[in-house]
């Protein structure tokens, strides 16, 4: 028996009984905690909603949470509209199932994009349904009832039944279509600031990310990769290993040698006496300058353009004044403060996988390909993550773990140390811009051309995006695209080609404004003429920075303008250099993201955005004979509590459909400061990581 | 292997570990504990912290045998009902994103905030540097200290 074959609206329906089907694969100890929480009958109104006798909502999250507020703005939409009682919201991850669509996962900053009629919508269908229960009861019109705050008032008698009350009666009603939705304008929760529904298991270290989880006669383990990317194992010699305290086994698979024991501790320790022979394979052949050299090499090779506008190559001829820069940033390294782990349970009827993952639905795949089992036999119990940034949109930490698991009869919890993590990512690509700008007799960008290489993994248009779609009217555009792949895993990285295009196209807009004598931010006013979202968060964001009131000697403000994840968003960075170290004072960002859910959590999402962006100023990943050279925190340093500006975000007012949030402000964090340390010290920064002697 | 003793979140504890196990392993994978977070293994990140004698440690290169005789807080033991003034000033500001790094980082501002009652953001940025948010709460970390020492100061909360 699966809850996955059970019809989604009566499953639950006969309380106790059937939440325990609801559990099905959840062990003793995990079981007992969630029965605790749950309440003793409970009738399920929707795949979303939940409700107890004793008045507790519970919201099935179909997404995932890795700090980007999901869990709280999608019960923020729920809640509006079923009109019921905050302090009774408790919130589960439900397993992967068709009832929440084709895909559930959060990529592209696209959870409330994707939700916000549709949430909206399974809460109002809820409220409906408890106030046709109610109606029932009483004998009268549903319209003489109201909802308030989980309960349904009689508006003629004032007579009111909660919602606990009348779930059991709601739950055997039709669910209805086309409830029409709350007016903005309505809106009790939706648009107002709201702490977060995870916060307090967050500071007594009760939540339970993927890496905590526990399980009866679960065993941990550790696997040894090839240090060099796509290389196999010759063979291994695993004596020592075996004799290590706590270790059970050591098992080839098929990137590695998996060494399992009692604990993660004993599976390291075993994995550090275990000696491998390597088939290093192809890649092994590359390192950093050589890769650089190969970028460098196919943009000035030429090619026709992506996309192009006017005469670009005509108009940079004729003009006025001429300027030609390259940009260049490493590889990345996404880093996240929970290293990446998965536990798994293969036995021959079914598997389950425990995992903080993106992508839910992928991890079923990649579990059910690796078991070799069909997709509807693998269960994936989504954990909080302690940090994703696109990492855990990749599946190969899933697909490992089942690998290993399928070696035991037992729940294996594969975790990757720091130096795995780090050394085996899907990293953001490296990537070479040549940009020449060209500017009329008045000094006014006139044309603009760039060639960029770089590894794609998405497409041309995602490996060029914040370059090729620039919002500037500049009368001659054109960018050309070069995919050269040295086999360095890449993958998404927070904002992805955005990352490191606005760090380009913005600059060396500074530089065109620069050279032709212009402020930075009226070179930007000029050309974002016909684009007022963007217009205004500029105007916004110059306001409450006041540009150009004169700052102290030594200091310097920088503006970046990005649009992406269907947001608009400007920043104004202030710095100040001495001694070769940047220090960021302060970053003014002004948001347009369109309506939004919980203005709480874009501001905690654009300065989390913006400390992101601030850390690929600090470190790169470099490859050396095909391995990557960095492996913790000492050698890939990221912005610490010293380093991180004062962050104030200007939301401009909107009640166009929401943009995303969760990537919106990384892009323009590194143009933006490195223009401000051009205005504050006459220093270009055309490469990161920022180096001591560019500052020089 | 060999018995260790030890007073864990005021109660007496037990272990028999290898010598050299590290604190944070016994913790998560021994004793069940897994509020202490592995990030680094290696001191750099500040996700392991636990108090050692009121003093903040980093459990991933504490060897279980260092810690004889001594008493440990985890987050876990910090206080029954999140009230101490560094939890309850962290509920009030919401700093938490992922919180997978906020054991350590509370458990590091704890013992700033017992032996500095009133720390400056020099203070704060002294202490809370070698604590790693890779979400970048770090504005709101220093928001939370300074109100967590108006409530110590205030006799509120614990």
């Amino acid at each position: 028996m699966s809850a996955l074959t059970l019809d989604r609206r009566n499953f639950l329906r006969s309380g106790a009984g059937a939440i325990g089907g609801l559990l099905i694969g959840c062990y003793l100890p995990e079981r007992r905690k969630l029965l605790a929480d749950t309440p003793a009958a409970a009738n399920k109104l929707s795949a979303w909603i939940l409700v107890g006798n004793d008045d507790t909502v519970t919201f099935f999250i179909h997404k995932a949470e890795m700090g980007q507020g999901t869990v709280t703005s999608l019960s923020m939409l729920l809640a509006e509209e079923l009109e019921c009682d905050w302090s009774k919201i408790r919130t589960e991850f439900p397993g992967v199932d068709p009832a929440y669509g084709p895909f559930q996962g959060v990529v592209g900053s696209q959870s409330i994009r994707s939700s916000y009629i549709s949430l909206r919508q399974a809460g109002a269908s809820a409220r409906v349904m408890l106030i046709a229960a109610a109606a029932q009861k009483w004998g009268v019109q549903p319209s003489a009832c109201r909802a308030e705050k989980s309960t349904v008032v009689n508006t003629a008698t004032n007579a009111r039944l909660t919602y606990g009350n009348l779930a059991e009666a709601a739950a055997k009603l039709p669910v209805p279509g086309n409830v029409p939705l709350k007016d903005p304008a309505q809106f009790e929760i939706v648009g107002k600031p709201r702490k977060r529904l995870d916060t307090p298991g967050k500071v007594d270290g009760s939540t339970r990310f993927g890496i905590d989880v526990r399980l009866p006669n679960m065993l941990y383990a550790v696997v040894e990769r090839c240090p060099v990317f796509g290389g196999t194992v010759a063979s291994f010699d695993d004596t020592k290993t075996k004799t290590t305290p706590g270790v059970k086994h050591a098992v080839k698979i098929s990137n590695g040698v998996a060494v399992i024991a009692d604990s993660t501790w004993a599976a390291m320790e075993g994995r550090r006496k275990l000696t491998v022979q390597w088939d290093e394979g192809a890649v092994a052949a590359h390192s950093t300058p050589d890769i650089t050299k190969s970028f460098a090499d196919a943009a000035a090779a030429g090619a026709p353009p992506l996309r192009h506008v006017g005469d670009a190559a005509g108009a940079l001829a004729s003009s006025a004044k001429k300027l030609d820069a390259v940009y260049q940033t490493p590889y990345l390294a996404h880093a996240p403060m929970e290293p990446l782990n998965c536990t798994a349970w293969v036995r021959p009827d079914g598997a389950e996988v425990w995992v903080s993952t993106q992508m839910q639905t992928l991890a079923r795949q990649i579990a059910a390909q690796k078991s070799g089992l069909a997709p509807e036999k693998v269960q994936v119990h989504t954990e909080y993550m302690g940090g994703g940034f696109g990492r855990r949109g990749g599946v190969d930490y899933i697909g490992e773990a089942v690998e290993v698991a399928k070696s035991v009869d037992v729940p294996v919890k594969v975790t990757w140390s720091r130096e795995d993590d780090m050394r085996h990512d899907n990293y953001r690509p490296a990537s070479y811009c040549r940009f020449s700008g060209g500017l009329d007799a008045e000094g006014w960008p006139v044309a603009w051309t760039a060639s960029i290489a770089c590894p794609a993994f998405a497409g041309a248009n995602t490996s060029t995006e914040g370059v090729r779609d620039n919002p500037y009217a500049i009368a001659n555009f054109a960018v050309d695209y070069h995919d050269v792949n040295p086999g360095v895993p890449v993958s998404y990285w927070r904002s992805v080609g955005y990352s490191q295009n606005c760090f380009f196209a913005e600059s060396f807009l500074d530089e065109m404004a620069h050279a032709g004598g212009k402020d930075p931010l009226e070179v930007r006013r000029k050309f974002l003429a016909k684009n007022p979202r963007l217009l205004a968060a500029l105007e916004l964001a110059a306001e409450k920075a006041e540009w150009g009131k004169p700052l102290p000697a030594g200091h310097g403000r920088g503006v970046s303008v990005v649009n992406n994840v269907g947001s608009n968003t400007v920043q104004i960075a202030e710095v100040s250099v001495a001694k070769g170290k940047v220090k960021v004072h302060r970053v003014v960002c002004a948001v347009d993201c369109g309506a939004v859910v919980n203005p709480a959590g874009v501001a905690q999402q654009m300065a989390s955005g913006i400390a992101f962006g601030l850390s690929a100023l600090k470190s790169g990943v470099t490859i050396r004979n095909g391995r990557v050279e960095q492996g913790n925190f000492n050698q890939y340093d990221v912005v610490r509590m010293d380093e991180m500006p004062k962050v104030e975000v200007h939301i401009v007012p909107s009640q166009a459909a929401p943009g995303g949030i969760g990537e919106a402000s990384t892009p323009g964090a590194a143009p933006a400061v490195c223009n401000a340390i051009f205005a504050a010290t006459g220093k270009r920064i055309r490469q990161l990581p920022i180096r001591a002697e560019d500052l020089a | 292997m060999a018995a260790v003793k030890f007073t864990l979140n005021g109660k007496p504890q037990s272990v028999d570990a290898v010598p050299t196990m590290p604190l944070l392993w016994v913790l998560r994978d021994t004793l069940g504990m897994t509020g202490t977070k592995f990030g680094c293994g290696m001191s750099l990140c500040g996700a392991c912290t636990v108090h050692i004698d009121g003093q903040p440690v980093r459990s991933c290169v504490t060897p279980i045998s260092a810690v004889a005789g001594r008493k440990i807080t985890t987050i876990e033991g910090l206080s029954p009902d999140r009230s101490h003034p560094i939890q309850a000033a962290w509920i009030e500001e919401d700093v938490p994103q992922c919180g997978y790094c906020q054991s350590g980082q509370i458990m590091t501002a704890a013992a700033l905030l017992a032996k500095t009652s009133n720390p400056t953001d020099a203070d704060i940025d002294e202490a809370m540097r070698n604590n790693i948010c890779r979400c970048g709460t770090y504005d709101d970390i220093r928001r939370a200290l300074h109100r967590a020492a108006e409530i110590q100061r205030a006799g509120g909360a614990r």
